[in-house]
């Protein structure tokens, strides 16, 4: 693993703890005040800075550092969690993502925003409440103690920000040399004087190791004091009787050695002194400290005797009889343990009860069983398999059928046993690549949260079922689409706080996002409470953009579904924010993409409802088996309205190449999908055939013509691209029981291909009744 | 024979960190996500040191080396703390649970290793 894969790592981390910020701070702002959810809340952020700081991302460092002093405000209950403190909070994670996407990606992220929050935080750590017209609200307890403000705005600071909690960043190398240089003689000489209490020992630190460690600053010698050394009878094998009086030659100054004892300087006495007429600095570059500083003011007990020094000529020797001795009193220390040891499985017990009671109460927080991290590849593989198999057992229970009329049951029964197998197997393996679609609803909040602001809207995102799983390749695509429409239900829906309270309504507009599961597939519903569809105004804008003649009969539903019309806005002027020359039309095309269908029914004064229906995955799908010239051909069953015997009156010819059928009183057009498709040089007699009607991009109907209908079936689909080339009204192939590859028609490619007819002709038919 | 060294930390970036600097050191390293893990593969583990992080969920570092020390067979294994945490009042309530030294995050490979070394025999 290199650097580069850590910081992937690292991006991808963050992405999960910018989710989990996210879900936090809105359960916060539904009033969750479970300590568990702020601190996960802390813990992302400090997770992230954490990281960052090992980047040098310093940017990121010195604005999660100060997301994080806030946040540990809330934590320590120095500053209550109210809705407009989360606003700020809310607004602060939107950065802090922005941020990481800019050190990821090396993009910019809006200087003037992240600065004015890093404001926004700092005040609110100073115990400064947010100017809200919602001051009537519990005054939050202040924040004790006017700590020192950490560099303002330092957002785009020095290099290694430093702040009131002494946090510095120090970037991460792996080219450090880890040796250490070894030193030589003629050097400044300190006397260490070294008394050990016995708590040194209990949190795992060790006297050798620490005069072993010694042995690496300078030259030593040592010598052990064991007057203290009780005997037998009265020795606590836990206690610590010896001292130590060390001489250390070195030039590394008093810091090298201190730094030794840097983890024992709380459970020793211990004393260092330079020794004035020892030998000059061969260096002299180092200012060396001249008055002995006392490390342990507590150790200052005056009883104790007078140092004994017994230099040795040969210090090394002498270390290492020290360290025997300090050996000694470690191995009385591991007698000690040695004893417990028969008590060893109690206290494990005891320890492991203890961890299970903290797992226990902490589990409701820690969510969902284990989980392990798959490259998709490997998924995608095995869903690839799986397709096989399934096809494969298809042809095996075809051929037996085939083959054994008499019908030997063990044979029957297995085919079927292997036939629900794969079934269970196919829907555990889709399951793999199923993900809640929470992480695409908690994006859209960030976007009615940025678009609220941007139009001075105050608006409530609720989300339901956002547990509910799709396919991951579902997730993927669901995010465009779905931001585009709450785009428009906050920018064109939900009205301006003002007229909401003339209306009467709530001054707080409402967008409920819901996901669930119906007979195997994902409705997706965007609500808004807004001002509906103004039809006439959409009426008008159809008729001026030469969209519907200036007398079509529609009924309200026709209305509404007029906006999915391609080059539709209803926007009276274009606004940054939903005017980006993306329609309603670019929406629905692109769930009809994913196999799905969108609908949208409006009432005036009383708000939007969209409702996309998707398919739960794009590796399978349910498909119409139908024969067209001979070939066999699959129709997503998604695309088809429905299907239909032609009768010979209701078929009128339109030129010399088009024909039309009549249902119900509307005009539709025939397309014969083997002519279109090359199969066959003249059209078919449709009254020989049957009818699908399908509907395509656009919203105009067709009436496919193909010869006959197989049936009904899943089909697993297999990318034509992949494997061949991309072929003109075909989107995909599959394999069928009998072993031979069925072509899965692209619908909205064969209607294109058709299209002889402008769109407003397409639209009249069905006004025409 | 190899030292060996268990990590405890729930960010990944870290733990990887830490793998490869004390992979690269010559240290065989073994890796727990959160304390409540920490204290599970302790005795499978057999560590020379213990190198742990505080702000974990599940159990966090201070519950996490009270959990070692009281289990007898751990109660001299140095501990670690590792940790962006710097001030005093944390550090003291590491020392008191059984900490043997403090680290602040993000670290210097050789300051770590130099302090790993320092505690292991």
């Amino acid at each position: 693993m290199d650097m580069n894969e850590i910081k992937e790592i690292f991006f991808q981390e963050c992405e999960e703890q910018l989710a989990e910020l996210e879900s936090g701070l809105l359960k916060m702002n539904d009033g969750d005040r479970d300590p568990e959810t702020v601190n996960a809340v802390f813990r992302a952020v400090h997770s992230i800075k954490g990281g960052a700081g090992a980047f040098g991302l310093d940017d990121l460092v010195a604005f999660a550092h100060v997301f994080e002093t806030t946040l540990d405000c809330v934590r320590s209950n120095k500053l209550e969690p109210t809705q407009d403190v989360l606003k700020v909070m809310l607004k602060a994670a939107d950065v802090l993502a922005d941020l990481t996407n800019a050190a990821r990606d090396g993009g910019s992220v809006d200087q003037a925003r992240s600065r004015g929050l890093v404001k926004e935080l700092e005040a609110l750590a100073h115990g400064e409440l947010p100017s809200a017209p919602s001051a009537a609200e519990a005054a939050p307890k202040p924040v004790k103690a006017a700590a020192p403000a950490p560099a303002p705005a330092p957002v785009k600071a020095a290099p290694a920000p430093t702040d009131d909690s002494g946090f510095q960043p120090i970037p991460f190398s792996f080219d450090d040399d880890f040796g250490g240089d070894e030193a030589s003689a003629g050097m400044p000489e300190y006397e260490v004087s070294f008394k050990p209490r016995s708590d040194l020992y209990a949190k795992g630190n060790d006297a050798t190791l620490l005069l072993r460690d010694l042995t690496r600053v300078g030259e030593m010698s040592i010598h052990c004091n064991m007057d203290a050394l009780p005997g037998l009878d009265q020795l606590d094998p836990e206690g610590a009787y010896f001292k130590w009086t060390i001489s250390v030659k070195t030039d590394k100054g008093e810091d090298a050695i201190r730094t030794v004892f840097e983890f024992a300087e709380w459970d020793c006495e211990l004393d260092i002194r330079l020794i004035e007429d020892a030998a000059s600095p061969v260096g002299g570059d180092e200012e060396l400290p001249m008055i002995p500083v006392p490390f342990d003011l507590s150790a200052l007990d005056g009883d104790e005797p007078a140092v004994e020094t017994a230099e040795a000529p040969k210090p090394k020797s002498d270390a290492a009889a020290a360290v025997a001795a300090a050996e000694t009193a470690s191995n009385v220390t591991q007698l000690a343990a040695a004893a417990a040891r028969v008590e060893k499985k109690e206290a494990a017990a005891a320890a492991a009860a203890a961890a299970a009671n903290a797992a226990a109460q902490n589990n409701a927080a820690a969510g969902a069983g284990q989980t392990i991290r798959v490259d998709l590849d490997r998924v995608d593989r095995l869903i690839n398999l799986v397709g096989e198999l399934v096809i494969n057992q298809a042809m095996l229970s075809q051929s037996v059928i085939e083959n054994d009329n008499n019908g030997a049951s063990s044979i029957n029964m297995g085919l079927e046993e292997l036939q629900q197998l794969t079934r269970e197997i196919q829907d555990s393996v889709m399951a793999i690549r199923a993900q809640p679609v929470k992480p695409v609803f908690q994006r859209m909040s960030r976007i009615v949260r940025e678009i609220a602001d941007m139009t001075g809207k105050s608006i409530r995102l609720i989300t339901e079922g956002e547990n509910t799983e799709v396919d991951k390749t579902v997730i993927d695509k669901l995010a465009e689409p779905l931001t585009h429409m709450i785009r428009n239900a906050v920018d064109h829906g939900v009205e301006t706080p003002e007229k909401r309270t003339a209306l009467g309504k709530n001054r707080e507009g409402t967008v409920r996002l819901t996901a669930k599961h119906r007979s195997g597939r994902i409705l997706i519903e965007l609500a808004d409470d807004g001002a509906g569809i103004n039809r006439e105004k959409v009426r008008q804008k159809a008729i001026d953009n030469d969209l519907i003649p200036a007398d079509a009969n529609l009924s309200d539903e026709e209305i509404d579904n007029l906006i999915f019309l391609p080059g539709f806005s209803t926007a009276d002027k274009i606004s940054d924010i939903s005017g980006r020359g993306v329609g309603m039309d670019v929406v629905k095309r692109s769930i009809q993409a994913l196999g799905g269908r969108i609908n949208i029914s409006s009432k005036p004064g009383h708000g939007s409802v969209f409702t996309m229906s998707l398919p739960l995955t794009l590796a399978v799908l349910d498909g119409m088996v139908v024969t067209v010239a001979g070939q066999t051909l699959v129709v997503p069953l998604t695309a088809i309205v429905e299907t239909l015997q032609p009768e010979a009156s209701a078929i009128h010819s339109f030129g010399a190449n088009h024909r039309l059928i009549s249902i119900r009183n509307s005009f539709c057009p025939l397309v014969d999908v083997g002519r279109i498709l090359n199969f066959r040089a003249t059209q078919a007699n449709p009254v020989d055939g049957v009818a699908l009607l399908v509907e395509s991009e656009g919203g105009g109907q067709r009436a496919l013509m193909v010869d006959a209908i197989q049936g009904q079936r899943q089909v697993v689909i297999k990318s034509l691209e992949a494997n061949y080339t991309h072929v003109p009204g075909i989107a995909a192939a599959t394999i069928l029981g009998d072993g031979r590859v069925a072509l899965i028609l692209d619908v909205d490619a064969v209607v294109g291909a058709s299209r002889g007819q402008s769109l407003k002709a397409e639209i009249s038919y069905a006004a025409a009744g | 024979m190899k030292k060996k060294v268990l990590t405890v930390d729930d960010s990944r970036t870290i733990r990887n960190m830490l793998l490869v600097t004390l992979n690269n050191a010559g240290f065989e390293t073994i890796q727990a996500e959160d304390g409540v893990e920490g204290l599970e593969v302790l005795e499978e583990a057999n560590p020379d040191v213990i190198v742990t992080d505080i702000n974990m969920p599940r159990l966090d570092g201070f519950g996490f080396i009270e959990g070692v020390r009281r289990n007898d067979r751990y109660r001299a294994i140095p501990i670690l703390v590792l940790t962006t945490e710097s001030d005093a009042e944390k550090k003291n309530r590491a020392r008191q649970a059984g900490a043997t030294g403090w680290i602040v995050k993000p670290f210097d490979p050789a300051k770590l290793i130099d302090a790993i070394e320092r505690v292991t025999a």
